[in-house]
């Protein structure tokens, strides 16, 4: 069966080794079937050559270490397992061909279930890890289309990692299985000698039509089918379906419940934030008929308004991204989702199809978007903390972000989109809740900016086929997680396939250009059943679901209705255009299925064959939810002064300083942004990392989208939960403040700045939760109004809450704070004005802009001395509004030689982190600066310590350090009109930052050593 | 001055295509993109060019190993192809990705009876790296390095390890003047991470065939052709051009 025209080379070095037993001689018999019938298994095992690092073999040490298994001894391979009909001979070949590297790997095969590379006299037995059936393994399908192409008759394939281990207690040895080598949500184990029939997956599936009647059925057994199937619905959601299909005069089908409970889950209907709420706090009661539309969505509206003929927002809250003007005819859709719950079971395969889902959110808005950057935001408990101080059941943070990291850089990078912008927070209450954010910016034409479905129109299905992958992934995001999360909820638990999403969306944005679709939308939580639905709300729609082309057989009619398998989007093409549709996506390998047709009908018609399983009103589906009512309250926490400070010495300040610098939230992310590629597509302007050595934190990335253009795009974030412990207003209108001001720093126009919100909250049915929800609701929408800063988009993630039972059988339940994540995208007229935050030349003025407030609240300089209390910084509206465009003016009139946002840490950090990343030394003179003491009476006496702390660390809103150039000077102080501006000393060569107060000096510190403290803790 | 065609060739996974086309057009050729399925049906379209480009990116998924499945297909289907057009006296410009694939498919360095000469495989660190790198080139015979001495432009990869078979073979690519291009400490001493970023054997970052018109290179000169691309440019005087420029005029003055 080898192809006429490969060569074979004779002698060839490192020849793969065959292994055989002593029941079975292979290269005598040379037979391809074992005699008991069952296909041939080849096993290949490839090891580093000697002198070569073993990757796979320091990476599981280095988890188990996490884990306090300290005296593993480990040997550790990978390989591929191959069926088909292949004698030793061919496989011999194609190992070289494509499987090992001769230079750096060797190579052993012989036939399944024979003993190649047993364990060693001193290890234990042999562990093989294999992907579970149906998972993704984008190894061995690439694999395995390779060697079909090279003319080999393969069947199936699959990888396998390879372990012996030693010198481990038995319940180590255990953990190490359970924990460390393998992931049960995604993977199996296998020990000894392999023993396997076969790798292909499927059986031969018989329809049954299958009635669920409802009628007559007690609420407990209604309840109990909603629990059963995972269909998340309420007892009140189960009446009126029960009701609705009475009127029709029959039972629901299993698919009709299945789509209901898709269309109605939180995911993706937002039920509860889009419902009525009673929201009750100091001020009062208000009632809400749509909390969200009411409140964000209404503060756009208002500023869209206010704009009038100038208003450049394109498309608001409805499609996939909002959609605001960029340049010329191009407009840009930004869009940030979460990925929590499958995150926190298995990181990697969560993190991925994270990423993965919100770049198919920009490729399916309008008739598509091409990716332009992604931005990524992680809430983690410490990576620190002690293995047996975790709750059960959850990982370890240092492991869950470790993956996490992986899964969006594997797939990021694969994509080809740069990813320019991120944060990451810690707190401990993430432990069984870890927060991942995906954000992706896409470009696209303004005559492009808009879908419509035809009647007639086929539904065609590209990319990714269909499995039992991820079924119900949306009725479980909407559900709390538990300690048995991982063992219950295996199949919601995915990873992706990058090149597949990279080959569909090749095919998309060729096929936009070329007319050939009138709509598309992507496949995420809900699979066909969302899109389809969607997209036919306001026509109807016949599916046929035996048509949707699968990974292996067997899906009952339902399955593939409700697979969230990946990398899958949905267009409306019509019938005229579908031959050069298909034609375009066959030239590339896409595979492209008409499943279906846009109907006139007002109803969803779901068939298998000739068979209808489905047929349910369009009306029903999109507007028979009962609306969710709820109360929200929320009680304004009295303020606590922080008093009582130690006197401190210039050096403890110091020290102050230096923890700052080295908390988790501040420290250096410089581990992360290098594994991230943030120069693809060849528009970098301001890279995540800036500064001499190429290594300071900058405020906001800037990109060029279009290479012809010297217009930029600026991504930036802001966040911050220890603020919303003490006012979740005030958390939001700073998390507001704080993106705004990264992105004007480098150089974004504020009156061209969009943003998005993405609330991640407890369990919302708890008024006090939801009422903090709603407050930080009512403060974005104060706020934009006045800043005229639009929302364009905005999801949300309720009940991230983690449940478990403690040591002494007590139920205890850890809900994260409350968080709301702000992601800004500014426009930068001409990148050739842009800004960075280091120093560049000595002799040059440093000077504040802004006021310093009393805000020490939620502060780090509290945080990294455990002080409770204190006032929330807070945010002038009107202030900032002037502030940001003044700033800008000065920016982008040349003024400001570096600029740097005041966050966290306050002005010690802001200069601290200018002058390393510069490499040169500051004076600063802070004694300029005034500072109202707004916590305490005008006769109050108040420590010094406090004053200093304040001058200092305070987290004020709406304030910059600035460096000016000692001839543009005067210009630069007569630019602020209304905006305080303090001087506060220059750059010097000498590589020391000193911050003096009232004539004595209160920090010194040589950079090199703040530096380094802010490097260590993440250097991993 | 002529101007001649480039045809960059893309794969499933290829994303540095467009990027790289926009460089060579702005030093002057008129670059137009073929996908592996087109070339692999009508071969004789590489004829039609003077420069064949490999731009960077995943092909495949860089699964199994970078590079390897579409340097398989290559190696197995377009042979011929490729080596009528070097034997042509034309040029073939491999970067990151690219450059994986013609060392993997034999056609930068070719095979002898034991095998490939040479690889790149996985970073020491085990990890993918994107930073930025200081270059030296060594008096090479490489058309495309003409009149460079230094570059600095930013790798992006994970397997950018080059590693020879044995000592041997890197004697006679050096003796031959192969080994064109290698990773150099700052000359500004500013370096934040090694001067070799991956564990190359001789510190090499890029290689090119005994012509000297076939050059592969892990670090992307595409990513450094405009004065903003540079990671210092708001506080150093950058020229009007990125250092990776030269590359793609160097490619087309060859034919000037």
């Amino acid at each position: 069966m080898l192809p006429s025209h490969r060569r074979l080379t004779d002698n060839i070095f490192n020849t793969p080794k065959i292994v055989t037993d002593s029941t079975e001689t292979i290269a005598s018999s040379n037979s391809a079937t074992p005699s008991n019938g069952s296909p041939q298994i080849w096993q290949i095992d490839i090891s580093p050559l000697p002198g070569n690092p073993n990757l796979l073999a320091e990476e599981t040490l280095a988890s188990a270490k996490l884990l306090q298994i300290n005296d593993l001894s480990l040997t550790a391979n990978h390989g591929f397992l191959i069926q088909g009909d292949l004698t030793a001979a061919d496989v011999d070949q194609l190992t070289r061909e494509l499987l090992f590297e001769s230079v750096v790997q060797k190579c052993d095969f012989g036939p399944v279930g024979t003993a190649i590379n047993p364990a060693p006299a001193d290890k234990s037995n042999v562990t093989y890890v294999l992907p579970l059936p149906g998972v993704t393994d984008s190894q061995a399908e690439s694999a395995m289309r390779a060697m079909k192409q090279l003319g080999y008759a393969v069947d199936a394939v699959s990888t396998f990692k390879k372990f012996c281990a030693s010198g481990l207690s038995e319940s180590h040895t255990a953990l190490l299985q359970k924990k460390v080598f393998h992931n049960e949500s995604i993977e199996r184990v296998i020990t000894g000698v392999l023993e396997l029939d076969r790798l292909d997956l499927g059986n031969e599936y018989k329809l049954v039509k299958t009635d669920v009647p409802l009628a007559l059925v007690s609420d407990d057994d209604l309840m109990k089918i909603s629990k059963d199937w995972t269909l998340s619905l309420s007892l009140t959601e189960m009446h009126v379906i029960r009701d609705h299909f009475e009127a029709e005069g029959r039972a629901p089908t299993d698919i009709e419940l299945e789509s209901v409970a898709q269309t109605w889950s939180e995911h993706c209907s937002h039920k509860t934030l889009a419902g009525r709420v009673a929201y009750t706090d100091e001020n009062g009661t208000r009632q809400y008929e749509n909390m969200l539309k009411e409140t964000i969505f209404a503060a756009t509206m208002q500023i869209r308004e206010d704009l009038g003929e100038d208003d450049w927002c394109v498309s608001v809250f409805k499609d996939n991204a909002g959609i605001v003007r960029f340049e010329g005819d191009h407009n840009v859709a930004f869009k940030v989702e979460t990925h929590n719950r499958p995150s926190a079971l298995e990181p990697y395969g969560g993190a991925n199809t994270g990423i993965g889902g919100v770049i198919r959110d920009t490729l399916g808005t309008g008739l598509g978007a091409k990716p332009v950057c992604n931005t990524d935001v992680f809430c983690f408990a410490s990576p620190d903390t002690p293995y047996e101080d975790l709750p059960p059941g959850v990982m370890h943070p240092k492991q869950i972000m470790q993956g996490v990291v992986a899964g969006v850089r594997d797939y990021g990078n694969r994509m080809g989109i740069p990813t320019v912008n991120g944060a990451v927070y810690f707190d401990d209450r993430y432990v069984g809740n870890p927060l991942v954010f995906c954000g992706n910016v896409g470009i696209l034409p303004h005559d492009k900016s808009f879908k419509e479905v035809k009647p007639g129109d086929l539904i065609v299905s590209i990319g990714g086929k269909t499995g039992r992958d991820g079924i119900h992934g949306a009725t479980f995001s909407s559900a709390e997680l538990t300690e048995d999360s991982d063992i219950t909820s295996g199949g919601a638990v995915q990873i992706g396939d990058a090149v597949t999403e990279k080959m569909a969306m090749d095919v998309l944005l060729q096929a936009r250009d070329l007319n050939l679709y009138n709509a598309v939308t992507d496949c995420g939580a809900g699979g066909y059943s969302s899109a389809v639905g969607e997209m036919g709300e306001d026509t109807g729609a016949e599916v046929w679901l035996d048509k949707v082309p699968l990974k292996y057989e067997g899906l009952s009619y339902t399955e593939i209705w409700i697979s969230e398998a990946q990398e899958r989007m949905v267009f409306s093409v019509p019938e005229d255009k579908w031959e050069a549709f298909r034609d375009l996506c066959a030239a590339e390998s896409v595979v492209a299925t008409a499943i279906g047709r846009f109907e006139d009908t007002g109803r969803l018609v779901l068939k298998y064959g000739d068979t209808v399983v489905g047929d349910v009103s369009m009306e029903f589906l999109h507007d028979g939810r009962p609306p969710i009512i709820r109360e929200a309250n929320f009680t304004p926490a009295p303020v606590k002064r922080i008093e009582n400070i130690p006197e401190k010495t210039p050096a403890d300040w110091t020290a102050d300083l230096s923890k700052i610098l080295g908390s988790l939230n501040v420290a250096s992310k410089q581990w992360i942004i290098q594994q991230y590629d943030h120069e693809v597509q060849g528009g970098s302007v301001i890279k995540p990392l800036v500064g001499v050595q190429n290594d300071g934190p900058g405020d906001a990335a800037v990109i060029r989208p279009l290479l012809e253009s010297r217009r930029g795009l600026a991504v930036s974030c802001g966040m911050n939960p220890m603020y919303g412990d003490l006012d979740p207003y005030h958390m939001a209108t700073s998390g507001i403040d704080e993106a705004i001001r990264n992105c004007v720093a480098v150089g974004a126009d504020p009156s061209r700045i969009a943003i998005l919100d993405n609330f991640c909250w407890g369990f919302t049915d708890r008024p006090e939760t939801l009422g903090s929800l709603v407050r930080a609701a009512i403060a974005c929408q104060d706020l934009s109004v006045v800043l005229q800063t639009p929302f364009i988009s905005g999801k949300d993630s309720l009940h991230n809450e983690f449940s478990y039972t403690d040591d002494d059988g007590d139920r205890q339940t850890i809900s994260i704070p409350s968080t709301l994540l702000i992601s800004a995208l500014g426009q930068v007229p001409d990148v050739a004005n842009c800004t960075t935050m280091d120093l560049k030349k000595t002799g040059n003025l440093l000077y504040q802009v802004g006021i310093t407030g009393d805000h020490l609240g939620g502060s780090h300089w509290s945080l990294v001395n455990e002080i409770d209390g204190g006032l929330v910084p807070t945010v002038d509206p009107e202030l900032a509004k002037t502030t940001f465009a003044q700033m800008h003016a000065a920016i982008s009139t040349g003024l400001i030689r570096s600029c740097h946002d005041m966050s966290e840490g306050g002005l010690a950090a802001a200069v601290a982190e200018m002058a390393f990343a510069g490499g040169l030394g500051a004076n600063v003179d802070a004694s300029a600066i005034g500072l109202d003491l707004l916590a305490y009476g005008e006769d109050e006496e108040v420590d010094l310590s406090y004053v200093i702390a304040s001058v200092l660390f305070s987290e004020s809103n709406t304030r910059f350090v600035v460096e000016v150039e000692p001839e543009k000077a005067a210009a630069f102080e007569a630019h602020f009109d209304g905006v305080e501006i303090v001087k506060l000393g220059e750059v010097i060569t000498d590589p020391v930052l000193t911050i003096e107060l009232a004539h004595s000096q209160v920090i010194k510190s040589d950079i090199a050593s703040l530096k380094a403290a802010w490097q260590e803790p993440l250097n991993w | 001055m002529s101007t001649p065609k480039v045809l960059v060739l893309r794969a499933p996974g290829t994303n540095c295509d467009q990027e790289t086309g926009f460089a060579f057009e702005q030093a002057g050729a008129k670059a137009t993109y073929a996908h592996i399925n087109q070339l692999l049906e009508q071969p004789q379209l590489v004829a039609e060019h003077q420069i064949l480009c490999f731009p960077g990116g995943f092909s495949y998924g860089d699964d199994i190993a970078a590079g390897r499945i579409l340097a398989s297909q290559m190696q197995n289907r377009l042979a011929d192809t490729l080596n009528e057009f070097r034997d042509a006296g034309k040029l073939v410009l491999g970067i990151c990705n690219g450059f994986q694939i013609l060392i993997k498919s034999g056609f930068l360095l070719p095979m002898d009876d034991e095998g490939m000469q040479a690889t790149l495989t996985w970073n020491d660190s085990g990890r993918y790296l994107a930073r930025w790198v200081d270059l030296k080139t060594n008096h090479s015979k490489c058309v495309f390095l003409k009149d460079v001495d230094h570059m600095y432009l930013p790798i992006a990869h994970a397997e950018g390890k080059f590693v020879t078979r044995n000592d041997s073979i890197l004697s006679t690519l050096q003796s031959q003047d192969q080994l064109a291009l290698t990773y150099c400490p700052s000359p500004t001493g500013n370096d934040s991470g090694p001067a070799n970023p991956n564990g190359s054997t001789a510190d090499v970052a890029g290689v090119c065939d005994e012509t000297g018109r076939i050059f592969g290179l892990m670090p992307h000169p595409e990513r450094n052709i405009d004065p903003t691309h540079h990671p210092r440019w708001t506080r150093e005087d950058i020229g009007p051009r990125g250092d990776g420029f030269a590359i793609f005029e160097n490619a087309v003055n060859f034919f000037g």
